[in-house]
């Protein structure tokens, strides 16, 4: 087993946009009980955006306009045509309707785009390396990082200094009471959905500069060890999630880094195996506080 | 018991039904109507733990997939396994056996497994219980696609013999049924059920939530195997096909059926396999009452994504309601 720096600088870049994400699924999941598991196909459909304008030679900037303006649209959209309706059902059913906002949007883009995808090709030079102290590291990595830490400093800043975000904690905590004291349970729930797909966005330019083949399947993977990050890491506190999505992203870059190839085939086998070990020993997560939310039978 | 007669008779003519469409329709829709059986299979599997429990589970594919490895392992003819599974283990590369032992192998592969992956996970509960099955299904694929000694790897299975013909899925289907309809009759299922209504007044009644769980997880297991039995000797399967796309599209038959009731998961998987069908012979242009209807290739699943929210925001406790079939209903 050699380590590389490179491999090193990979897995914190990769924890980075992991983490992005899982703060994007923990705040929907806060104010709404609702796992997303479209989350992916937004970030899909953002990398398809940029994919888009680069095949129409648009300048850097717009490609990323584009891609905020379908990730935030598509977010709306799916807060008022399909949360809203099932606010008050059983996860049971949120669940499978985010099912099927995600297969919907996966086969609309099967169909347009075909299952060989599109390059984004948008910001490609980060992708070459910096040498520092005979060490290369790639530009992306660096920037990944930086924009990671850029987000979380805002989130906080959200969350801690401004009424909405107030408001989504209050919400996050009990919904019912925080109603009561005037909280407005549409807005608090929209400016979440936005949030989270603000984040989507900036995960859709990072990772396509990493990786420029933008297929229907694109993030699909990344969701689902997030998602598993993210209850590995607790999903009662925002902080709890988002350490937990580093780590998962830690884990994976390492260790796809790190492994001989006929092991690292089986790297999904090591890290879901990994997930389901520390939920047997905390089951509510590994960074909660106080034992986390009290244990239904 | 007659007054629950119904119960147990009307989803078995149900699938009854679909078997004599099957029968009569023609070869080139008889495949539908077989894979709607077989879909029926799977989707009782998972209402056996899903309906009883309360607990969602993600890693059932898992099982239908262990069940496809061992029936079609086992009863591709020896001389045409080296052609796509070159280095099986040596007792799996001289062994063959018939389509019943295969069947029968498959559903007791399913509920070991059920076994060995449930006497750690049925502890978890809610998210986590629901992420650690999901992991089940991820490690599950992973090493079915890379594991070469015990399958084709990523090669797809031919050459196994394609016996799953209109009767012998719909006797499975009702294997399947009454099986999952005596569960629920029995103290078991009964006790499963109160542990789903009222978890702490059950565990204080002195149910063993563990246990019961544990019970219907492997039975679960057990059903989700033969289904993948009978799947693999209906189509040649790959890994592909036994993964995240097969998991949302059973879960959502049982949801969009109605979680709670056997009545349900038979209408949900029956109702959305019709749906399916149609749509897939209408890319290819079908014979509708005043005329040809031809759709654009693709729309099959858009529809079919729009279809299922647009129920699920209508009616979200499902086509039934959640509950079983009653005579009363009719005499209303």
């Amino acid at each position: 087993m050699t380590v590389s720096w490179q491999t090193i600088a990979d897995a914190v870049s990769l924890g980075g946009i992991y983490a992005l994400m899982a703060v994007g699924i923990g705040l929907v999941f806060g104010v709404l009980r609702l796992v997303n598991f479209a989350y992916g196909q937004l970030i899909m459909s953002g990398a398809f955006a940029l994919a888009l304008a680069a095949q129409w030679n648009w300048p850097v900037w717009a490609g990323i306009l584009l891609c905020f303006a379908v990730v935030l649209a598509l977010s709306m959209l799916m807060d008022r045509l399909v949360f809203r309706p099932l606010r008050e059902q059983s996860p049971a059913v949120m669940l499978v309707a985010t099912f099927a906002v995600a297969f919907l949007l996966q086969s609309i883009a099967l169909l347009w785009f075909g299952a060989l995808g599109k390059i984004a090709s948008s910001v490609a030079e980060l992708n070459t390396p910096w040498v520092i102290g005979g060490v290369d590291i790639r530009k992306i990595s660096v920037v990944a990082v930086a924009v990671t830490i850029a987000c979380l400093a805002a989130l906080q800043l959200l969350l801690t200094r401004m009424s909405v975000g107030l408001h989504m904690r209050a919400a996050a905590l009990d919904f019912a009471t925080s109603r009561m004291l005037g909280v407005r349970a549409n807005r608090v729930i929209g400016s979440a959905v936005l949030v989270s797909g603000f984040l989507a966005a900036v995960v859709a330019v990072l990772l396509t500069v990493q990786f420029p083949l933008v297929t229907p399947s694109f993030a699909l993977r990344d969701t689902i060890v997030v998602l598993a990050g993210v209850v590995l890491g607790g999903l009662n506190r925002p902080i709890a999630a988002t350490l937990g999505g580093f780590t998962i992203g830690f884990a994976s870059g390492f260790l796809g880094g790190a492994l001989p190839t006929n092991q690292s085939q089986y790297l999904d086998s090591f890290l879901f195996a990994a997930v389901i070990l520390v939920l047997l020993v905390r089951p509510n997560g590994l960074f909660t506080r106080h034992g986390g939310t009290a244990q239904r039978l | 018991m007659t007054g629950r007669l119904p119960q147990l008779a009307a989803p078995a003519v149900l699938v009854l039904g679909t078997a004599v469409l099957g029968q009569v329709a023609s070869s080139a829709t008889q495949v539908y109507f077989i894979e709607a059986l077989v879909s029926v299979v799977i989707v009782v599997g998972l209402y056996i733990f899903i309906g009883n429990t309360g607990v969602l589970s993600f890693g059932h594919i898992s099982f239908v997939a262990l069940g496809a490895w061992t029936a079609g392992v086992l009863s591709v003819p020896t001389g045409e396994k080296p052609a796509f599974m070159p280095s099986l283990f040596g007792f799996l590369r001289h062994t063959t056996v018939g389509n019943v032992p295969s069947l029968l192998l498959a559903a007791v592969a399913g509920g070991v497994f059920a076994l060995v992956v449930g006497l750690p996970l049925m502890r978890l509960t809610g998210l986590a219980a629901g992420i650690a099955t999901f992991a089940v299904l991820e490690i599950t694929n992973n090493i079915l696609q890379y594991y070469e000694k015990i399958g084709p790897g990523q090669n797809t299975f031919s050459a196994v013999p394609e016996t799953t013909g209109v009767w012998q899925a719909a006797v499975g289907a009702l294997v399947a049924v009454g099986a999952a309809f005596v569960y629920q009759r029995s103290r078991f299922g009964r006790m499963l059920r109160a542990v789903r209504e009222d978890a702490p007044a059950a565990a204080a009644a002195g149910i063993s939530i563990y246990r019961q769980r544990l019970g219907a997880f492997v039975l679960s297991g057990v059903v989700a195997g033969f289904a993948g039995g009978l799947e693999v000797h209906l189509l040649p399967l790959s890994y592909r096909d036994l993964y995240l796309d097969l998991t949302f599209l059973t879960l959502a038959m049982l949801v969009i059926g109605g979680v709670s009731s056997l009545w349900g998961a038979v209408v949900g998987a029956l109702a959305i396999s019709a749906l399916d069908s149609f749509f897939a012979s209408a890319e290819n242009g079908v014979g509708i009452p005043g005329g040809t209807l031809t759709v654009p290739s693709g729309t099959r699943v858009i529809v079919e994504g729009v279809l299922m929210a647009l129920i699920l925001i209508v009616r979200p406790s499902g086509l039934t309601g959640g509950r079983e079939f009653s005579l009363r209903w009719l005499r209303r």
